[in-house]
């Protein structure tokens, strides 16, 4: 074992994509795909794919696959693939289609991730994906997918925080759904040709690993409590985001992380997971019992303007009685090239910096008021309210349901929440773990994006993956087969079954006197407060010890219902919970020792002097890629860093600016 | 708030069910509806008692996934999805009778949770565009009219949850299966097989054991997502036309 830094984590070997062809940065795609093997048509049928998930990367994927005729079986914990998390998504998708002739290209989308993700991505994914992004909205026209259109009958496109171009494709506030739904009916195609095998409300919860290889998992059938053994070729986990660590979040309630953790305990490295992104334009919270947090699509900014009082005096007023001379657009006053639309890590911790000065509005929470006012009131003035209504409609009404206010009336009032994590399994450019034969895909993996993520990139993420990148990578791998059948009682699946079973018998027999939700509450609020928006040295060690001292009461005190052979939400969530614990501590391990500030990651002790986010090149122009180190249920030993150094070949690294 | 819940308990498929009173108190008028069964289910847990099992997930009204009768109501009083009814649409002292879909097609797996996979089979059936992954033309070529790609979505946002079901009294899947006849029959590019799809999908509903329709428009009334009553009509009329 190395040397101990800090009593907390180790120094490993550095790391390296060697997948990504040493070709210039437009080529690589290209000739990856030409390099990858081939597999005959009629061997496909004999080789099997798992899929974890069925959002945008899971439900593209296994569509393709299946189309390809390997042999899939998909997976998801709602009772239909169309549900998973990807269906939320309002905003919109990019492409770089340049269709509104406005100075768009590959180069510049690739451009934009990076500087977005400030420099803290790899050129070659990035590209990747802006090249690949005009092939996604084709494909999904093709499917029906029915996006917003001009009256020439063309598709229509509007612009998203972080950029100063109309790249974002989009399908009124639902373009998620809308986008899923393409995906799923696709998969739904393959399921009837009998190339995909559906498994709904199942529950992926430890990795088969046979020589070194992934070679299965173990699920929970969660309506009979039965534990299944799935055994494969090739692994895919397309299991989202872990962002629901936070408790509250915009997530959906199932999300959760332990797909991606069981793997990185059985040798995935899991990277950046300090990188969580807060989404400035979400409803603020209204009271203890709140179970989510609803976003407001980004696509608000474009019209609304966001503004708090002047004077603390005036935060109880009436907004529509303050005069103009007497609010503060902060955005517009401080970025004035980007206003409103600055990216999302800006927007969010301006918010939180005229709220932590006195200036917040809406009700107190804590001793705080938690919210700025988006206003439309200039907007309707501009455009007639007729204009705004179409526009933005639903999500008015979405607002009014929520809060009983009406925005027409009254400006909106939101505040930043956890929206989207950036850190998730390290994977080389083939979207492979460092297991082989374990792929990662969509929110699961780290690669794209960086620190921060610009709006509308995610989807198209998710569905270059599944639909592009994994079935030209997956086939590469598959090429090295016939793979050796792996018997149902091998010794590697006995182990995994059995400690499946385990921990789900200790969970059952603890019968503590403290609910699974309340742990998860008190977790999320010491993550939100140490690990949130800001962070600093003090805090996160602090941070570590209350997660340690509670993951401990949480083994000897949770108190889980029922039995394991039933359908059991309060098991589930248990299941959950222990794996977020776990998490929780390498993200503020994670986020301690990058004592530099990059994209959502603001450490206090670095910034410059006008409160910007100051980077530290020299130091950590790296990924951090960590390696399980061992520890049982509840303990969870120092992990080792491997650092993989991120090059900038074609993009200069530059201090990010928007002002 | 202070209310009395009557929740229908059902350990499993062939158990007998019953409903089962609950007061719970202290219910604020910002809480959604399923945040109000939150609170009451740790109150359960707290007293050693199981909760109740009910689907819920993206608790935004988009997902789908949850669903209950309130009140006899599919998704309660208001024109939305339980997650989003909030209870200042009820007053303090009311009495809330929470029940699970009901429909042969949707059978009980516990409590207030059906399986409503038969969903998917219709969509597997034919609900969808042929397209293979990789081969589709460059989007723009292909020009749709704004009033058509408007109406498209307006019925393309059907989020499967089945009030439409749970609130025909012959529980059918008409208006479900008639929004996605229309959003894909509306497009060009689902033209190819407007035909085969409406057979195909028609008779996998009638063989999951869906209802017929008798234009009774409760569907169309319970639906969160205002899918109007006349993708019927289009399904009927695309029904006969792929007969001729
Ligand atoms: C409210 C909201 C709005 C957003 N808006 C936008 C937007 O406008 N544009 C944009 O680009 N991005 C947006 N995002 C981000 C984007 O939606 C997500 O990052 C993306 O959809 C994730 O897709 P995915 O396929 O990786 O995972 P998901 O869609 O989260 O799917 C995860 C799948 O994994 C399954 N799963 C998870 N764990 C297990 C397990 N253990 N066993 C079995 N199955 C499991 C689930 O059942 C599900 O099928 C938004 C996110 C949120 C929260
Ligand atoms: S038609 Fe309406 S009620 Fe029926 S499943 Fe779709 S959204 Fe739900
Ligand atoms: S929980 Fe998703 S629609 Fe209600």
């Amino acid at each position: 074992m190395p040397e101990l830094i800090d009593n907390l984590y180790a120094l490993g070997d550095q790391i390296e994509d060697t997948k990504a062809p040493k070709v210039p940065v437009a080529e690589m795609w290209t000739k990856a795909k030409f390099e990858n093997k081939l597999v005959n048509p009629t061997n496909r049928r004999k080789l099997s794919i798992i899929i974890v998930g069925t959002g945008l990367a899971g439900g593209a994927a296994a569509a393709t696959l299946g189309e390809a005729g390997y042999h899939v079986k998909s997976f998801c914990y709602q009772d239909s693939p169309r549900r998973a998390h990807s269906v939320a998504a309002q905003g919109g998708i990019n492409a770089a289609k340049n269709y509104n002739d406005d100075g768009d290209s590959i180069y510049r989308l690739f451009y934009d991730t990076v500087k977005g993700g400030d420099y803290r991505s790899r050129e070659s994914n990035s590209y990747r994906l802006a090249e690949v992004s005009a092939n996604i909205i084709d494909q999904c026209v093709a499917q029906g997918v029915p996006f917003a259109r001009d009256y020439g009958g063309l598709l229509d496109n509007r612009s998203f925080g972080g950029v100063q171009v109309a790249r974002t494709f989009y399908a009124r506030g639902q373009t998620g759904q809308q986008l899923l739904i393409g995906a799923y009916q696709a998969m739904e195609r393959q399921v009837a040709a009998g190339t995909v095998e559906q498994f709904t409300r199942h529950e992926m919860l430890e990795v088969i690993i046979v020589d070194g290889k992934a070679r299965g998992i173990i699920a929970r059938d969660m309506v009979t409590g039965e534990i299944e053994t799935h055994l494969a070729d090739v692994v895919v986990l397309a299991s989202g985001g872990y962002g629901n660590v936070f408790f509250l979040s915009t997530n959906a309630m199932g999300c959760n992380v332990t797909a991606t953790w069981r793997a990185h305990r059985k040798g995935a490295y899991f990277a950046n997971p300090c990188y969580t992104q807060i989404h400035p334009t979400c409803i603020p919270v209204a009271g203890d019992y709140q179970s989510k947090l609803t976003l407001m699509s980004e696509s608000l900014r474009n019209d609304g303007r966001i503004w708090v009082p002047k004077r603390r005096e005036d935060c109880e007023k009436d907004p529509r009685n303050i005069p103009e001379e007497d609010r503060d657009y902060y955005l517009e006053r401080k970025y004035p090239s980007f206003g409103n639309l600055v990216p999302r890590d800006i927007g969010s911790r301006q918010a939180k910096v005229v709220c932590d000065e006195g200036r917040g509005v809406g009700p107190l929470v804590g001793d705080f008021r938690r919210g700025v006012y988006l206003d439309f009131a200039d907007a309707i003035k501009r455009m007639g309210r007729d204009a705004v209504k179409t526009k933005y409609g639903n999500l008015f009404d979405m607002y009014q349901r929520i809060t009983g206010e009406n925005p027409y009336e009254v400006p909106m009032r939101i505040y930043p929440a956890v929206h989207y994590t950036m850190g998730g399994l390290w994977v080389d450019y083939g979207l492979e773990t460092t297991i082989p034969g374990l792929f990662a895909a969509g929110e699961a993996n780290f690669s794209d994006h960086g620190a921060n993520r610009l709006g509308a990139s995610s989807l198209m993420q998710c569905l270059s993956d599944g639909y592009f990148v994994l079935p030209n990578t997956i086939r590469d791998y598959l090429a090295q087969g016939p793979f050796e059948p792996v018997a149902e009682d091998a010794p590697e699946v006995l182990e995994a079954r059995k400690s499946v079973e385990d921990r789900i018998d200790k969970l059952l027999s603890i019968n503590g006197d403290r609910t699974v939700d309340s742990f998860h509450k008190e977790l999320g609020h010491i993550v939100w407060e140490y690990c949130g928006m800001e962070r600093n040295d003090a805090g996160l060690r602090k941070g570590i010890d209350l997660v340690r001292s509670l993951r401990q009461e949480f083994w000897r005190n949770v108190k889980v219902p029922g039995s394991a052979d039933t359908l059991n939400q309060s098991l589930e969530k248990a299941g959950r919970v222990a794996d977020f614990f776990e998490l929780a501590e390498l993200m503020f391990i994670d986020a301690l020792h990058r004592s530099e500030s990059c994209g959502c990651h603001f450490r206090s002790e670095s910034q410059t002097e006008d409160g910007e986010a100051l980077r530290d090149d020299e130091k950590f122009a790296y990924v951090a890629a960590w390696e399980f180190a061992g520890g049982s249920e509840g303990s969870y030993e120092p992990p080792v860093l491997h650092k993989e150094d991120l090059i900038f070949n074609f993009i200069q690294l530059k201090q990010r600016s928007y002002k | 708030m202070n209310l009395t819940l009557k929740i229908w308990r059902q350990a499993g498929p062939d158990a007998q069910g019953e409903l089962a009173t609950y007061p719970v108190t202290d219910i604020t008028e910002d809480m959604s509806f399923l945040e109000m069964l939150d609170v009451l289910n740790e109150e359960l847990i707290g007293k050693g008692e199981e909760p109740v099992a009910f689907d819920s997930d993206c608790r935004e009204g988009i997902c789908g996934m949850c669903s209950l009768m309130i009140n006899g109501q599919a998704h309660g009083p208001e024109v939305t999805t339980t997650c989003q009814l909030h209870m200042r649409s009820f007053s303090d002292g009311d009495t809330i009778t929470i029940e699970p879909w009901r429909a042969e097609a949707f059978p009980l797996v516990r409590d207030l949770i059906v399986d409503r996979s038969a969903f998917d089979r219709i969509i597997q059936a034919g609900g969808y565009i042929s397209v293979n992954t990789g081969a589709a033309p460059e989007a723009n070529n292909l020009q749709v009219q704004k009033h058509k790609a408007d109406r498209a979505f307006d019925v393309a946002t059907c989020i499967g949850c089945g009030a439409c079901v749970a609130a025909c009294p012959n529980a059918s899947g008409m208006l479900f299966l008639g929004a996605k006849i229309s959003h894909l029959g509306e497009l060009p590019q689902g033209q190819a097989e407007r035909d085969s799809r409406v057979v195909k999908m028609l008779n996998q509903h009638d063989a999951e054991d869906f209802g017929g329709c008798q234009n009774l428009g409760e569907c169309s009334a319970a639906c969160p997502k205002e899918i109007p009553l006349d993708v019927i009509n289009q399904l009927n009329h695309d029904f006969l036309r792929a007969k001729r």
